[in-house]
């Protein structure tokens, strides 16, 4: 495990991934359950064992919605969706790593597709 | 009149303009005087929670610092105004954060969270009153049942946001209730629409915006209003239903009688 990386993940994210009781009642909110292949419980889980290499390598990633649906409704105040940001920004964060390329943008474009959607996709994609 | 600093944000200058447009002619007819800041730049769209990001942030604290001198700062797109209280609730809470953003933006003085932010829909329940609104009407929407969106961004997190209960909500149906019409009670009114993620996954968009058509439908209601132009593509177009998806805004000129009546 690479100590540095789980705690620069911590100081990103601010929570105390120990807070946890494991209920599962984050990922039982997550209207992106289906999506994933870790679901919000295994992010909060698996940082606090400093399993984080197969996290940071998943697109589970890049299906969290950031609803916050998981952070209100924590039992314990974890709030697991900021976790899952900052194991987001590790991986984003290094060189080559954008997950959005702008020159990808035109083909998702319809007439109607709002800028805030375009903007949003930027800000979490990419750095 | 009291006079509020209006930050419109990206959408409503573009793809938006009814959530906007109405949103100013109604304010005016209630009395209400906004102002929009010279030179805003765009909120970001999301607020990102990782504590050491400043940069991404400074958009928003620029905003709220134009809102300093005037009665409180009033944003109506739901990402503006989840992105613009998150940075607000964090700043106020985070020394370093206000000594850093000082740095970057060159500040005389630390800006330390001093503005009252408002979604419009508090503006109408907080400063205008519902019960004001409701004697302003001319044309109400009369049985009609109307079901509320609220989204995910409108409410949560809460602490932050703090504009009503985030598991059961108010707000939305009083306002349909003061412009006269039938608020629908639904389970995914408070659940979220796909939101970005129509960008590169159709399908879950799709699954999700069904979701909350039918629940609404459901329930029996004849439209669905939202405070977000992102939900009201998600609604409108990737969804299967018909149901007619309106702006808060839209309803509240046509209840005032600004706005001619297309909405049947
Ligand atoms: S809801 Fe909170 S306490 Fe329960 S598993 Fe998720 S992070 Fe842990
Ligand atoms: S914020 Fe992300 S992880 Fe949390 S419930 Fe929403 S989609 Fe799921």
């Amino acid at each position: 495990m690479n100590k540095n990386q789980k705690d620069w993940i911590d100081i990103t994210s601010g929570v105390n991934v120990r807070k946890c009781m494991r209920c599962g009642k984050c990922s039982a909110t997550c209207p992106s359950y289906d999506e994933m292949e870790y679901h919000p419980h295994q992010f909060v889980y698996m940082v606090e064992k400093g399993d984080i290499e197969p996290l940071l390598n998943s697109e589970s990633l890049y299906k969290c919605l950031t609803c916050f649906a998981c952070v209100e409704r924590c039992p314990r105040g974890v709030e697991p969706a900021k976790v899952i940001e900052a194991v987001r920004l590790t991986a984003v964060r290094q060189q080559g790593n954008n997950h959005l390329i702008p020159d990808r943008i035109p083909e998702m474009l319809d007439d109607d597709l709002p800028q805030q959607a375009i903007v949003t996709a930027f800000r979490k994609y990419t750095k | 009149m009291q006079t509020f600093t209006y930050y419109p944000g990206c959408t409503l200058r573009t793809k938006a303009k009814d959530l906007d447009t109405y949103a100013r002619s109604s304010a005016e007819a209630l009395g209400i005087a906004l102002v929009e800041p010279e030179n805003w730049q765009c909120c970001g769209g999301a607020y990102t929670t990782a504590t050491n990001e400043v940069a991404t942030k400074l958009s928003a604290v620029r905003t709220l610092i134009a809102g300093k001198d005037t009665d409180g700062l009033v944003t109506v797109c739901s990402a503006c105004h989840n992105v613009i209280k998150q940075t607000n609730y964090d700043i106020a809470r985070n020394e370093s954060m206000q000594n850093k953003v000082k740095q970057y933006l060159e500040l005389d003085e630390a800006y330390t969270g001093e503005t009252t932010v408002y979604h419009y829909l508090e503006l109408l329940r907080d400063v205008v009153g519902f019960d004001t609104l409701e004697s302003k009407v001319v044309k109400p929407f009369k049985g009609k049942k109307i079901a509320a969106y609220y989204g995910c961004l409108l409410l949560r997190p809460s602490k932050a946001l703090a504009m009503d209960n985030p598991e059961n909500p108010t707000i939305m149906e009083d306002f349909i209730k003061a412009i006269g019409g039938t608020p629908v009670i639904y389970a995914q009114r408070n659940e979220c629409c796909g939101g970005y993620i129509t960008m590169e996954d159709k399908a879950q968009a799709l699954k999700r915006s069904n979701a909350v058509m039918e629940s609404a439908e459901n329930m029996g209601a004849d439209m669905i209003i939202t405070a977000c132009p992102l939900c009201l593509y998600n609604l409108k177009k990737n969804s299967c239903s018909e149901m007619p998806v309106y702006y808060f805004t839209e309803l509240l000129a046509e209840a005032l009688g600004l706005k001619e009546n297309d909405n049947e």
